[in-house]
């Protein structure tokens, strides 16, 4: 019985994604056929001649009526077939799995960065608050939301790796060195092949990227928490914890972050979305192989089906994402009823 | 929170000089009290001048290229050094601002237009065109924003104006959203429904009451969008899908300069910070506006 509500509540929230997730499936789809003129000949060049853009046309499936082609492309993507690179030729679902694998490694990291410094300045500052302990983070945390992520990433290249020459500045792993790839995630590959020397190296290249795609995220995750942990330490059962001699550091971390981080959570949420738009950028600029470089480099060759596919794809996580955070939301704040 | 009743001398009280303040006016008194905000305001006016007298300020041609002087540090003559074409970057960095302020000020204005109507047809009317107009909203805030700029221009092509337009339509359902909830919250009101019984147009009561009742929030929130929409567009200016050559964009100025990184590394620093100071500026201001204009979302 009491299990109940959870259930429904988790299976409308479901539900409710399908006509989002729908809609998401037509903007996507739509690209290919906005592009201004003929997508065809616009892919092709102004040299194409008109067979081949016939050609093209008929393998895209632009010589459809509009509906069926939408029909086509959405009876695919349900498949698990994202269709084909117009310039590999290979299709875009195998292409795209290793580059996810480095994308989610990225982000993946880069949320973790986020949310651990983030969460303990907020709080530090809470606790300091309007003294330096409180003042110099919060003004960090100004800039941190104030600097483009791109910036960021080469100023970190030419500190710590051109400068300091502490770390590495591109790619992956040594590129000396083939990594025998099981899941894609070379953390847990090299592990896996119990190559410790490549493991501390993907750990290396991983700092860098990792830090400039979280920084973004730490410094709104770290205001957040200051503002929900300013709230929750006026209330009485904070009062009540002092004042029966608990140590402050418990007072804090465990009556006060319990029930601040709700709203932490939300904003953890959102920023994924900003983890995923902003890995097309860090991507670039440290050779990370991931979706976001995948589509980058699409958008050079005017390939629109690996545009598509990686940007559906992108999306889809994102909504993921949100839904799981949203209900997490809901367990962490048992206040907020499952209507 | 004092009311400016309570903040007056008593002479003046006893004197019967009281003074009615407006309610802007009094955001205004706020707002002049906290320094970060005011920082914020001379930031943004910095800027905003900078972008505006940028043809009378600069020494130089900021697209003159001169390849016998390539790459030279901050000097005298050229106080930010030259660039990899030999163009001072004082006068790339004033233009820039030009630019950005420009694709700031009127993304956010696009957005802020379209928005606006879309959110208060969808509260005001609510029914299945609320229904619709939310639908459409959840579908466009289900892509992260920068990747759905950068598909619109990958649609459009790339250029300057193209960006602007990608980065206003990625904004809408934020300003949408925002004024469809004040709508749904206004509509309520008494004064509402005696201005509907009194007879009065539905788009009447539309423009007359309801929108002004929903402008404090909507300034806020556009002076912060104007922040992300600088980092939007030297997002794409960066990724060589906004500003072209030889257009002294800061984003594509980074782009342009990051193989000196090492050689000369002002060449990158510089529109960093340019970036950062104008984003700043608006953020501070934004913030600042909010505490005093909307004293409740503190």
């Amino acid at each position: 019985m009491g299990c109940k509500p959870v259930i429904r509540y988790t299976a409308r929230r479901i539900f409710q994604l399908i006509p989002v997730l729908f809609g998401v499936s037509i903007i996507v789809f739509a690209i290919i056929n906005l592009i201004p003129g003929d997508p065809a000949q616009v892919i092709l060049g102004e040299r194409a001649d008109a067979e081949s853009i016939q050609k093209l046309r008929h393998e895209l499936g632009l010589d459809l009526p509009l509906y069926q082609q939408y029909g086509n492309y959405l009876l695919n993507i349900l498949q698990g077939d994202l269709g084909t690179s117009l310039v590999t030729g290979k299709a875009i679902s195998e292409e795209l799995l290793p580059h996810l694998a480095a994308t989610a490694e990225l982000t993946l990291f880069a949320m973790i960065f986020a949310v651990i410094v983030g969460v303990n300045v907020g709080i530090v500052s809470a606790w300091k608050r309007n003294t330096w302990i409180d003042y110099i983070p919060m003004l960090l945390a100004l800039v941190g939301v104030s600097m483009p992520i791109f910036w960021l990433g080469l100023m970190e290249q030419w500190l710590f790796g051109l400068q300091l020459e502490w770390l590495p500045v591109l790619g992956r792993n040594d590129p000396r060195v083939t990594v025998e790839t099981i899941t894609h995630f070379y953390l847990i590959d090299t592990l896996l092949a119990g190559n410790y020397e490549q493991f501390w190296s993907s750990v290396r290249h991983l700092i860098l990227p990792a830090m400039a795609l979280g920084t973004i995220p730490m410094a709104y995750i770290a205001r957040m928490t200051r503002s929900s942990m300013l709230e929750v330490l006026k209330h009485d059962y904070v009062r009540t914890a002092r004042a029966k001699g608990l140590h402050e550091f418990f007072v804090v971390y465990k009556h006060g972050l319990k029930n601040a981080f709700a709203p932490v959570m939300t904003i953890i949420g959102l920023e994924v979305g900003r983890l995923l738009g902003g890995a097309v950028l860090t991507e670039t600029i440290f050779g990370w192989p991931g979706v976001g470089q995948y589509i980058y480099n699409a958008i050079g060759y005017r390939d629109y089906a690996v545009i598509q596919s990686g940007i559906l794809v992108l999306a889809v996580i994102f909504i993921v994402v949100n839904l799981i955070v949203d209900l997490l939301y809901s367990y962490l704040d048992p206040r907020i009823q499952y209507k | 929170m004092q009311s400016g009743l309570a903040t007056m001398p008593a002479e003046e009280l006893s004197a019967g000089k009281v003074r009615r303040r407006t309610p802007w006016s009094e955001g205004v008194r706020r707002l002049r009290k906290q320094k970060a905000a005011v920082i914020g305001g001379a930031l943004v006016l910095l800027f905003i001048l900078t972008g505006l007298f940028a043809p009378l300020l600069a020494p130089h041609d900021p697209i003159e290229q001169n390849l016998a002087n390539t790459l030279q540090p901050p000097s005298a003559e050229h106080w930010f050094g030259t660039d990899d074409s030999g163009r001072d970057m004082f006068s790339r960095i004033l233009y820039g601002a030009r630019i950005s302020m420009t694709i700031g000020i009127f993304s956010v204005l696009g957005s802020l237009v379209v928005g606006t109507l879309l959110g208060l047809i969808a509260g005001f009317y609510g029914k299945w065109i609320d229904t619709l107009i939310s639908r459409i909203f959840d579908v466009m805030l289900a892509f992260p924003g920068i990747l759905l700029a950068i598909a619109i221009v990958a649609i459009l092509g790339p250029g300057l104006f193209n960006a602007l337009l990608a980065i206003a339509i990625v904004n809408v359902p934020m300003y949408g959203r925002l004024v469809r909830a004040k709508v749904l919250g206004i509509k309520q009101e008494e004064y509402i429904m005696a201005a509907r019984a009194q007879g009065m147009s539905q788009v009447r009561i539309l423009f007359r009451h309801v929108l002004p009742n929903s402008w404090t929030p909507l300034i806020v929130q556009g002076t912060l969008g104007v922040a992300s929409a600088i980092l939007e567009a030297a997002a794409l200016g960066f990724l060589g899908l906004g500003a072209q050559p030889p257009e002294a964009e800061w984003g594509k100025m980074l782009a342009d300069s990051r193989d000196y990184i090492t050689t000369a590394p002002w060449v990158v620093m510089i529109p960093g910070f340019a970036i950062m100071a104008s984003v700043i500026g608006f953020n501070l201001f934004g913030d600042g506006l909010r505490d005093a204009l909307d004293p409740k979302a503190q």
